[in-house]
């Protein structure tokens, strides 16, 4: 965790608290003096993270890179604040990890790194070298064949509009392979940073202990 | 009676995409040569634009081109626009740039120049009522429907000096209606309470930020969004595109939750349509989560007032509602007029009077959520009858029975029956499983510091419309292609309702394809799934689509084998003679000949009152089957309606403030029951939408700058897994409603505010009955009652923490 923090901290202020409180610095300017005013002036909370071909940042240069993405090896240009969300999706296609909020609050693009659920929005892709990553394309069998946390989660019907799902699915994965049988209490801890605005929260859990049930190695 | 399909269970055909992560939404969609764009905000929470200039952004490498407020479509105020040059809130669209990537474009964005002349702006709707108060738009401060132009309301000085400190002034109101003589009614009340209240506006917080993804090929415009609704959609979107509907392919087969914010059309979709028709490239217009803030819409918040007059039985005699509604910088949606709808049916008041005044404020624009009106009102009135029924000295379950409503009661100022209720069912049901007698005795008890509070809470919403398409076609394969244009929010209604047409035909489910989500796959014209419709709407749909296929089976079977139509009977995927069973033609078969025959039977000839976008797909289906098509004209009873209420146990820490639910208990009023797990789905997610929004959620703005304090989930708010209790429970009256075909009605919506106002019931019972008159009820409000403190806000304060 501290590492995870460590490498985010490196990354330049793109965050929508920032961006408000400049505007507000703007506005209170605005107001004073009644001057025009320029969108130049202030910054704004961006998307971050986003290919750029030739783009103008200082070192902003893609790297090549190699990394283990579903037990696959993986090269891929890299720029050095991309992050691995935007890797996934963008680059090698793997648009099942979503992006919910882009600033680790939703954990809609939960992945694995080394068995450790991380929100994938706010790690560095360059961070990850060396280490495995799991998506929600990767917990089923080699032939497509569902993994018991998936399966269960169609016997509860667990999602609902399902845009949180794939990172339901990854949260409920990493914590089986670390403590295959859970109590409820314990499946509702680890899976306390996935937001479900339908409120699906009670069947995810179902699907949890359902599959905790089933057990069987993964 | 028993079915073979309905009130089972089936694994939905989208769930597997959903936990596989194939299923793809707007953002996921690719196509060569894709831009990006980002949209230029107002910073300011209103202002005229007075110049923008693109000079340096345009030389920016990468940009590929700007879309302008002077370049879009216009639509007619107060309905949001597209891109504006009088931003009226913070995040409102000014501009938009596309570029090779985003990065570039939001490079670009902050080289435009734009100058600003800032305007006034206001945040709360009665400071806008007061004589000398802001407007929040040049051309007035309310409006009563979006399609009536915006016009000034003024309060006078000596109204807001009658009402004193802390009352809602009771000026000029914009709309109003009454029945029964209400001053008689409080004349002859044993109780009569005058209560002002706030209910705070809060953010949809769809997990999937509103992206869309556009192109054009071959004259036609491609879009993918994110929207509840599929058919509904199209027109709207359309008309903001300034095209024709039949030139719109649309495509939106998942949707990251929407809960109201996203039921229609909404404007921004059109920014990366014109972007792409200018350019000449897809345009992918991804939407942050701030952004979804400014732009995905909230609930309309209220400042009110309620007088009730109660019976020593506690029956409610008289009513007396007023309420000023924040509607944001748009037209909002008419939850004022919901909430009085709400009073006047589910507490059954003799005689009851409703005033209301919606009122722009430069805050984001509202639209409807969950129970628009209905779920805001239960939070006020359910604590106000637990507070009778104390003054009374009755049981807080028996006052809601003696007021419940009954089929036949009626709703609102017209007076309309709702065609079925059994609210009092519901009530009696949840009371046993909840075990709320043998519960009451604990409310009230101390362990420590912390303080067990019981609550009922009950909620209404309309539950059906009328007058749709339905549209199904038997392929010579043999199988039932349902065509639905219903969307899909999540409620597995899309298949749900579909299989009322495999009901009617005696169709295997494995048997039946539901073609949705893609206007390529000729879909009908249906209502949007929003309004807790899609369970009656679409049951209609389906109904009569089927039963028009149905008849021609019979037409072609006598035709070919002998007989009259009515001699045939339907089972086991084959048409045959009552008399005779050996006489018969595979569903196979039928289909081959309805191809042979035309006419009628293949689509070649169609219905005349079926609306234009299913008389299209119809047409292109003709010749590949049996069509079965027709317009739900069906008899109309009155207003289909569901209800819901709920029972919580909390226990509430004196110490800190913080409250735990204990146990949670939905029940719902919803007719025949399609698919128990996802009706449980819909009860369980309300209770938790409900315990949050009673709770936790509210958007915030600065009085000083109007600037949202609200825009990341951790300052709006929604409950996570920490804030429900690890159980929820669910159930449900099984009663057909007389004018569904098989019963059925919605139910998406009440169990919201059941869940809610039943929440905020058991705090305040937990404190002795003190009553908020407020949503929500934060732990600050708590630790004041607990510590007889004065509250840190005044009665209608908005914008407080």
């Amino acid at each position: 965790m501290s590492e995870y923090r460590t490498t985010v901290a490196g990354v330049p202020a793109r965050d929508d608290e920032a961006a408000r409180l400049s505007r507000r610095e703007f506005l209170k300017r605005v107001i004073a003096s009644g001057a025009v005013a320029s969108a130049a002036t202030y910054i704004y909370g961006g998307l971050g993270g986003c290919a750029r071909r030739g783009g103008a940042v200082p070192g902003g240069v893609e790297r090549l890179i190699s990394i283990n993405v579903n037990g696959q090896i993986r090269r891929v240009d890299v720029l050095p604040q991309e992050t691995l969300a935007m890797t996934l999706r963008y680059k090698l296609g793997l648009t099942g990890t979503k992006l919910g909020c882009d600033r680790g609050e939703c954990g809609a693009c939960t992945v694995m790194l080394d068995d450790v659920t991380h929100n994938s929005c706010s790690v560095l892709t360059h961070s990850v070298r060396g280490r495995k990553v799991v998506t929600v394309e990767g917990v089923g069998g080699p032939n497509g064949e569902l993994h018991r946390v998936q399966q269960a989660f169609i016997d509860e019907l667990s999602p609902q509009c399902g845009f949180c799902t794939p990172g339901q699915v990854v949260s409920a994965v990493a914590l089986l392979k670390r403590n295959p049988k859970p109590t409820r209490e314990e499946a509702r801890a680890a899976l306390a940073g996935n937001l479900c605005r339908c409120g699906a929260y009670d069947n995810y859990l179902n699907g949890v202990m359902r599959a905790a049930a089933q057990g069987s190695a993964t | 009676m028993s079915y073979k399909l309905l009130g089972k269970d089936f694994t939905p055909h989208d769930v597997y995409a959903k936990v596989t992560g194939q299923a793809k939404y707007a953002e996921d969609f690719r196509a060569d040569g894709m831009v990006f764009c980002r949209m230029l905000t107002s910073p300011m929470p209103h202002a005229r634009v007075k110049s923008i200039d693109v000079t340096e952004a345009l030389k920016l490498p990468g940009v590929v081109g700007v879309l302008l407020p002077s370049e879009v479509t216009p639509v007619p105020a107060p309905n949001p626009p597209i891109l504006t040059d009088e931003p009226q809130y913070v995040g409102a669209p000014i501009l938009a740039v596309a570029a090779v990537d985003e990065t570039t474009a939001q490079d670009a964005i902050d080289l435009v120049r734009l100058d600003l002349e800032p305007l006034p702006f206001v945040v709360d709707p009665l400071d806008s009522l007061r004589p000398d108060g802001p407007n929040g738009r040049a051309d007035g401060n309310n409006v009563g429907s979006q399609f009536a132009k915006p016009r000034t309301l003024k309060w006078t000085a000596a109204d807001f000096e009658q009402a004193g400190e802390g009352k809602l002034p009771l000026g000029k109101s914009a709309e109003d209606w009454s029945y029964g003589d209400v001053e008689a009614g409080f004349a002859k009340s044993k109780l009569v309470y005058d209560e002002s209240f706030v209910t705070a506006s809060n953010s949809h917080h769809s997990m999937e930020p509103r992206t869309t993804f556009a192109y054009w090929q071959n004259g036609k415009c491609f879009v993918h969004g994110s929207t509840q609704s599929h058919s509904f959609v199209v027109p709207g979107l359309a008309g903001f595109i300034g095209i024709k509907p039949t030139e719109l392919i649309y495509i939106a087969e998942f949707c990251g939750g929407g809960f109201g914010s996203k039921g229609s059309a909404y404007p921004t979709m059109a920014i990366p349509a014109l972007l792409s028709k200018k350019l000449g490239k897809p345009v992918m217009m991804r939407v942050s989560r701030a952004e979804e803030y400014y732009i995905g819409h909230a609930r309309n918040g209220f400042q009110g007032r309620v007088k009730l007059g109660f019976g020593a039985d506690g029956r409610l005699l008289a009513a007396d509602m007023y309420i000023v509604q924040d509607g944001g910088a748009h037209n909002g949606f008419w939850d004022y007029r919901n909430a009085a709808d709400a009073l006047s049916v589910v507490y059954q008041p003799e005689a009851m009077r409703w005033r209301g005044v919606p009122v722009y404020t430069n805050s984001p624009t509202r639209s409807a959520q969950r129970g628009p009106g209905e779920n805001q009102i239960a939070c006020i009135l359910e604590p106000l009858m637990d507070r009778a029924a104390r003054d009374l000295k009755l049981d807080r379950l028996e006052i809601r029975r003696v007021n419940a409503p009954q089929t036949g009661s009626k709703v609102g100022n017209d007076r309309r029956p709702v065609t079925s209720c059994y609210l009092r069912d519901a009530l009696e049901k949840g009371a046993a499983r909840f075990k709320w007698d043998e519960r009451r005795a604990r409310s009230g008890q101390a362990k420590g510091s912390k303080v067990t509070g019981l609550g009922i809470g009950q909620a209404y919403h309309p539950a059906g419309f009328n007058g749709f398409d339905g549209l199904v076609r038997i392929t010579p394969d043999g199988k039932l292609h349902i065509h639905t244009g219903v969307g899909n929010l999540g409620t597995f209604s899309h298949s749900g309702t579909a299989r009322i047409a495999a009901e009617v035909l005696k169709y295997d489910w494995e048997n039946c394809i539901v073609e949705r989500g893609d206007s390529r796959k000729h879909l009908p014209w249906n209502i949007g799934q929003f309004g807790s419709n899609t369970s009656f709407t679409m049951a209609r749909t389906n109904y009569v689509a089927a039963m028009d296929a149905l008849t021609k089976m019979r037409e072609i079977a006598a035709k070919d084998l002998g007989g009259k139509p009515d001699d045939y009977e339907i089972d086991g995927a084959r048409i045959f003679a009552k008399t005779h069973p050996g006489r018969h033609l595979s569903y196979a078969q039928v289909a081959q000949r309805a191809v042979q025959l035309g006419g009628r039977y293949s689509g070649a000839e169609l219905p005349k009152d079926i609306n234009p976008m299913t008389r299209e797909s119809a047409t292109a289906l003709a010749g590949s089957g049996l069509i079965g098509v027709a317009k739900d004209n069906l008899p109309v009873g009155g207003e289909t309606a569901a209800f819901a209420c709920c029972f919580v146990e909390v226990e509430v820490d004196l110490e800190t403030g913080q409250h735990r639910v204990i146990d949670i208990l939905n029940v719902g009023d919803c007719g025949t029951v399609i698919h128990p797990m996802g009706l449980t789905t819909q009860l369980k997610g309300g209770s938790v939408q409900g315990l949050s929004i009673g709770t936790l959620e509210h958007i915030i703005l600065d009085p000083q700058n109007g600037i949202p304090g609200h825009i990341g989930l951790y300052q709006a708010k929604p409950a996570t897994y920490l804030d429900v209790p690890p159980q929820l429970n669910a159930d449900w009256v099984d009663k057909p409603d007389a004018t569904s075909p098989l019963g059925t009605k919605g139910i998406g919506e009440p169990p919201l505010g059941a869940a809610a106002s039943a929440v905020i019931c058991a705090i305040s019972d937990a404190l002795g009955g003190y009553v908020f008159n407020r949503t929500p009820v934060k732990l600050d409000m708590v630790l004041n009652v607990a510590t007889k403190r004065p509250m840190s806000h005044g009665p209608l304060q908005v914008n407080t923490q």
